[in-house]
Parts: C-alpha cells; structure tokens; sequence
C-alpha cells in the first residue's frame, strides 16, 4: 500500500539533486563556522574531559 | 531520578556518579565477549572439519554463525559502548544518569536480548538479514531497550551542569538515532506467527534496505559510539586534550553525513540499479576524509606521550585500535571500488577486513576503556601489567595470524574463480578446487583466533583481580556549579549555542542521516522502471515456500548467494546472470554475501533430486574433500505445514498474487507436490516420507532460477550492467 502512496509524488529524480546540493551547502557552511570558532572557546571544550572535580570523595 | 543528589549553600551541588552500572555493563562485556569469541572458533573449526559438533542441528554452521556476529557485534561491543557510554557521559555532564531504574532496565533487557538470541538463533528462527537475524518479538524488545537507553542518555545531557556538551556525547547522540531509525526500518516484517516473519520488502528493495542497514550498523553502531569513547578516553589516559577539537567537529558532520549513503557499495555488480550502486562508491570513496581525520585526530593526541604508550597498556591498545581503524577505512573505500569491489566481493577477503575492524578497533577500544574503567571505578590498581601485555601481544599476534592468512586465501580464490585457460574455459570449472586450496588459510586463521581468545582470558582473569583487590565506590562523590541552560548569551555564535542544546543537536543530526536514506530508498520504492517485470516469474508454490523457509532456518545464505554478477567468469560458471525482476516475490531476499560454497541462484534443474538428496546427507561422498556440514536431519525432520494458510496470506499481503481464496487449497497441493518429489526419489531407491524437510527444500531448490528460462527473449532484454572485460 505505501508503494502506491509515494508512487503518486512527481518528480521524484530531483530528490537526488537537492539532497546533493543540500549536503555540500550545509557541509561548506559547517566549514567555515567551524574554523571561525574562537581559539579560548575552542580550548575550553577540549578540555573537558580532563576537567577535575571540583571534589571527589568516595562512600 | 536519583534519590542520592544534594543542594549545597554556596550554590555547589554535591551529586554521585552510578559507578555499579557502569561495572555490570563491563561483566557483561567480558563474559559475552569470550563467549562470542568462542563461538567464532567454533565456527571457524568447522570450515576445516566440517564434522566438528555437527551431531545436532542446533549446533551446525548455518544456524552458529549469525549466533556468532550476533554476539560478537551486539553483546561484546553492545555492552562496550554501554560501559564506554556510562562512565563517559556522566562524568562529561557532571551528572548521575538521569535514571537508576531506566539503567538497570537498559541493562537487563540488554542481557535477556542476547540470551533470547542465543536461543533463538540455534533453533533455526531467523530473518535470514544479516545482523539483523532476530525475530520480530526480539526486534520490539530491542526497539524498547534502546529507547529507555536513548532516554536515559538524553535525560543525563539535560540536566547536565556543564554547559558545553563535549563531541563524544555528540557521537553517543548521533548513535542512539540512527541505530532506532535502521533498526526500526530494516525489521518491518509481517508475522506469520510467534518467532516467524516475511520482511515487508522484496527482493531488490529488501537487499537494499538491508544494506542500507548492514552497512549503517558497522558506521553507527561500530564505529560513531566507539569514535566517542576514543575522544573521551585517548586524552584522559594520554591526560592531554584532543589534538584539534575543530577536527573532531569536522570529523563529527562529515562522518555521519557521508556514511549514510554508501551502503549499496554492499550490492556492487548485483541487479541493484547501476545510479545507486554509483552513489554509494563515491560516498565510500569520500568517507576516507573524515576516517582518516579521526584517526590522525586520535593518534596525535598522543604526540610527545608516546613513550607513555610504552608503558600503559590502555593507550597501548587505544594506539593498536586507533590504527587499525585507519586501515578498515582505508580498506574500506577501496573496496568499495567496482574494479576492487569485483575481486574481493563473496570471499573471505571481506571475512579479514571486518575481522581487523573487530577484533582491533573494537576489541582494542573496547579492553582499553576496560582496563582504564576497572581499576579507577575499584579505587585500586591494575591486578597485573604483565598479564596486560600479554595480552596485549596474544591480541595483536592474534590479529596478524587470523587476518593475513584470510586476506591471502580470499583472493587466491578470487584469482581462481576468475581463471580462463587460453581455449576460453575455465580453468577451475569445479567449485571445490578453489576451496580446498584455501583449508590451510582457514587452519591458521583458527589459529590466530585460538590466540586472541588466549589473550582475552587474560584480561577476564587481571580485570577479576583487580576488582578483587579494591571496592567498588558505587557511588562515586563529585561536586560541580550547575550551568544555567536558560541564560543562554542572546548572539552568541550559532554553533556554541547549537551544541549547548541537546535536542537541537539531535535533530540536526537526525536529519543528516535521514536525509541520506531518503535519497537512496524513497526513488528505489517509487521508480517501478527499476524493477523491470518479467512475466514468467511466478510465486513460489507453498511447497516451495516451506522449502525456502527450511533454507532460511538454516543459514544456507551464510554460505550460498544467489546473485549472479555479468561477468563472464560467473555466468560460464553459473549460467544467466541475476536480474532484477526475477526477485519480485523473494520475501525476504537471500542473495547472501559470501560464497563458501557455490552460488545457487540457477541451481534449479542442474542436478536429480536423488543428487541433492544425498548430498544433504552426507556431501563428503558427493564431492570429496567438500566442507558442506551433513544435513542428516532434514530427512527426518517433519515440515511444520500447520502456517501455510497463515504464509499464504501474510505473502499476498505483501503484495505476491496468490489468488482469493489459493490459502484453502494450498495444503493440498503441497501435499501434492511433495508426493511427486517423494515418488520420484522412490525411482532412486531412495525412501523418505514427502512431508519432511528435505522434500521442501529440495522442492525449492528445483524451482531457483527457473522461471526465467521461460520468458518471452524481448522482456530479458534490461540493459545489461555495465561489465569489464577483464572479469
């Protein structure tokens, strides 16, 4: 039965284009936030997993 | 919620990691791990002693090997990442885990999953989809453990008192919906009855499906997970920060982005339309960017702490995992190339690379966080360095000997499947040549697994000390500021507010990966030109399908396709090669992908029923030196005919023309048939009663890849694919 549901959307070859333009827009756009992100912010996140506790006792 | 979290004054809250799950979920890593690790030796005892436990059919090649990658894929690395996942998460969001309850139900239906599989997968009740073996009630139970897990972990990021979240927890995000989303896809099936099912998609559209999944499991569920865990784990033991966080973010997006789309690299060659076989090889191609910017990520973490790695048995096993995750993704893509693809698709070449992913970059993560989790949660010490690096050489060693041999076996026979003489025929025109060539391969790769197994007991026993010597700080006391989510800087950049929301992050990448599939599936289900109709194939007959069904239960697919490629090579050796169109009622599709024995797509018609008969039960007098197990027991092996009524329906459900009302006249015609097929043999002295097993499936086996032979010439003229001369 679904078959016959998507069957009636036309058009159906353009999907691959847009998805294809989508991803490069989105991937060139995840670029330049990327490498425009600021060093102190960068360095703060890194740094995450070696964060020490502020304490650390054990029951 | 946490009953075991407290207010200070001063605005620190004092709160306790859940230490006790994170410690069952590393039992559960170990035993199932030695047990999937045990039943790999088994099996691959078998491929050189075919008689090896072969006395009980729950015990034969077929029905062990998906028990195998089940367990190994599902219940070793399934309850690694657990552990990873844990112990990682809370620490990154100064957090308990937003559940103790949703925990303990996480993990023990985890378990009760995997011993559901363990029983159900001996006892022949299977989907036949590789990875993807469980039967529609274990499927629902799956969907539910993962989502209590998916709450959980969401839960623990929202109330996190850490205002960034870190890009392991990205990874972990990134797993929990794809893996729903696959699962829930790729499992839709129609039941026939408790533990049996016909997947809702056919032939070309089920292989695709299923591939989309299979490859997407090894992406999402062997891999993104893992990738969390080293970016969480490396620089803790290598106490440093990753080496560029901007690479990881990068690595992150690109990964999920582009992994989505390269499953049909699975289906190079098959009768899958040529523009998807195309699109998924050039995604594959492209994955070696961010792979490789992940591992270069992780290995230079480690940059100026290398004789650190010396010395730590965690980072020597981060390093070996790291690197051979570098090789599978360099691997990968390559064969992932039509030329490559074309050599090295249904041997045991494909056998070694998944092998190095895990054996390596799982096994490597997984003990690493292992020995780095156990000793700190018992606030002791590693038991044993010696023990460690013991097993740290009895797993690379075992590595190395396991995968070189099949490596070297997987193309030998390759070449020799490929062979022409000068007259133009083929050089091994029987089957068997190439595999008895290759029995020493699969001697020493016993070997190297016999080693790794070795190496593991080890770490079984020093993990065990270990605990031993300390206690377990179940609740483990942290202190931390909570951030405040709500007071969020208004402008501040898109991307630091985008990974300060969790559901924000979720969605996005949800939406990268489901746009993938879409692309891919969506025109496949639509285009009706893709599946080109030939008229002469017809439904199975319901003798034919209780036949098939005795295939699926099993594993005959483990070791048999039935998809001729158009090369030469397969088609002087096979016969027509495999179009789409002749698949159209194969609920579900059983192409396979891997060929220890001969492809069967035409076997229909090529040997007596008599031949068959006897080669189940004992192939070793049919074809000296073969490796196929006996099938004794289908002779005497009643068909269980009380479904047919129920197959019959649920199959034209599914949109295969049985005519109104054909389910009342089908046990009849079975009975028929088998009658026939039983008479027939009679003629051979050979006496079995028509409603037993052999009869069924010897009664499919006839009818594979017939129906083509009657089709009008016009409707065989598809373009054929496109082929090189040198196959």
């Amino acid at each position: 039965m679904y078959k016959y549901v998507l069957q009636s959307i036309g058009g159906v070859e353009v999907f691959a284009t847009i998805s294809l333009l989508l991803f490069f827009t989105v991937f060139v756009g995840m670029l330049v936030v990327v490498l425009r992100m600021k060093k102190s912010t960068i360095d703060e996140i890194a740094a995450l997993p070696l964060e020490r506790e502020i304490a650390q006792r054990s029951h | 919620m946490s009953n075991v979290e407290l207010r200070t004054e001063s605005n620190i809250e004092t709160f306790y990691y859940d230490n006790k799950i994170v410690r069952d979920f590393g039992i559960a890593t170990v035993v199932w791990g030695i047990i999937g690790f045990l039943v790999g030796l088994i099996v691959a005892l078998k491929l050189v002693y075919p008689g090896f436990l072969n006395m009980l059919p729950e015990l034969s090649y077929g029905r062990l090997r998906p028990l195998h990658t089940n367990a190994v894929v599902f219940a070793f690395a399934g309850n690694a990442i657990f552990i990873g996942v844990y112990y990682s998460l809370q620490r990154l969001c100064k957090a308990r885990m937003f559940s103790d309850v949703l925990s303990k139900i996480h993990f023990w239906g985890w378990q009760l999953i995997i011993v559901a599989a363990a029983l159900t997968l001996p006892l022949g009740f299977t989907s036949s989809k590789e990875y993807a073996e469980l039967e529609w009630p274990i499927d629902i139970a799956i969907t539910l453990v993962w989502v209590v897990f998916g709450i959980n972990m969401l839960g623990t990021i929202f109330k996190r008192r850490e205002k960034h979240i870190y890009v392991a927890i990205w990874f972990y995000i990134s797993t929990f919906l794809t893996v729903a989303l696959l699962h829930v896809v790729n499992s839709l099936a129609l039941p026939v009855s408790f533990l049996k099912s016909y997947s809702m998609y056919a032939g070309v559209q089920d292989a695709l499906v299923q591939w989309w999944y299979g490859h997407n499991a090894v992406a999402f569920f062997l891999t993104t997970p893992f990738l969390g865990m080293m970016y969480y784990f490396l620089p803790k033991a290598a106490n440093r920060p990753v080496f560029s966080y901007r690479l990881s973010i990068i690595h992150f997006w690109a990964l999920i982005f582009m992994y989505i789309w390269a499953g049909p690299h699975h289906l190079l060659y098959t009768a899958l339309p040529d523009w998807t076989q195309s699109l998924g090889t050039v995604f594959s191609f492209a994955l070696i960017a961010p792979s490789w910017g992940g591992m270069i990520n992780g290995l230079m973490t480690l940059r100026g702490a290398w004789d650190r790695v010396r010395e730590d048995p965690v980072l020597k096993f981060m390093v070996v995992g790291v690197t051979a995750y570098g090789m599978s993704t360099f691997e990968g893509p390559m064969m992932s190339l039509k030329s490559v693809n074309a050599i090295t698709h249904y041997t045991d070449y494909v056998i070694a690379h998944v092998h190095v992913g895990a054996l390596a970059w799982n096994g490597g993560l997984a003990f690493g966080v292992l020995y780095y989790i156990i000793p700190r949660i018992f606030k002791t010490e590693l038991y044993s360095k010696k023990i460690a690096n013991f097993h740290f050489w009895a797993a690379t060693l075992g590595i190395v000997f396991y995968a070189i041999p099949i490596y070297w076996g997987g193309i030998t026979q390759s070449l020799m499947w490929k062979e022409f003489t000068a007259e133009g025929t083929l050089r091994y025109p029987n089957f068997l040549e190439t595999v008895t060539q290759i029995i020493p391969m699969y001697a020493m790769r016993a070997v190297g697994g016999t080693l790794y197994i070795i190496g593991a007991l080890g770490a079984a026993y020093n993990l065990y000390k270990t605990a031993k010597s300390g206690s377990l700080v179940a609740n483990e006391e942290a202190q931390a500021v909570p951030h405040q989510a709500d007071k969020e800087v208004s402008g501040a950049h898109w991307h630091r507010v985008l990974e300060g929301k969790p559901a924000k992050l979720a969605f996005y990448s949800f939406i990268a990966v489901a746009l993938g599939g879409i692309v891919e599936y969506i025109p496949t289900m639509l285009v009706k030109s893709n599946i080109p109709t030939i008229s002469s194939v017809k439904p199975y007959t319901p003798l034919e399908i209780e036949g098939r069904d005795v295939y699926i239960k099993e594993g005959c697919v483990g070791c048999h396709s039935q998809m001729i490629r158009p090369f030469r090579s397969e088609t002087v050796r096979y016969g027509e090669y495999s179009k789409v169109g002749e698949f159209v009622y194969d609920h579900p599709f059983l192409w396979g992908s891997k060929r220890t024995g001969p492809d069967l797509h035409r076997i229909g018609g090529k040997y007596p029923d008599a031949w068959h008969y006897m080669h189940f039960q004992n192939p070793q007098k049919i074809a000296i030196g073969s490796i196929m197990p006996e099938y004794g027991w289908l002779a005497t092996t009643k068909v269980d005919q009380s479904h047919i009524e129920g197959k019959i329906i649920t199959m034209r459900r599914l949109g295969v023309p049985y005519p109104e009302g054909y389910e009342k006249q089908a046990m009849a015609d079975m009975q028929a048939q088998a009658k026939k097929i039983a008479d027939g043999l009679k003629q051979s002295n050979i006496i079995v009663e028509p409603d037993r097993e052999v009869v069924a499936l010897i009664a499919y086996l006839q009818r594979l890849g017939t129906d083509i032979k009657l089709a009008p010439k016009e409707e065989l003229k598809t373009p054929k694919p496109e082929t090189s001369a040198l196959h």
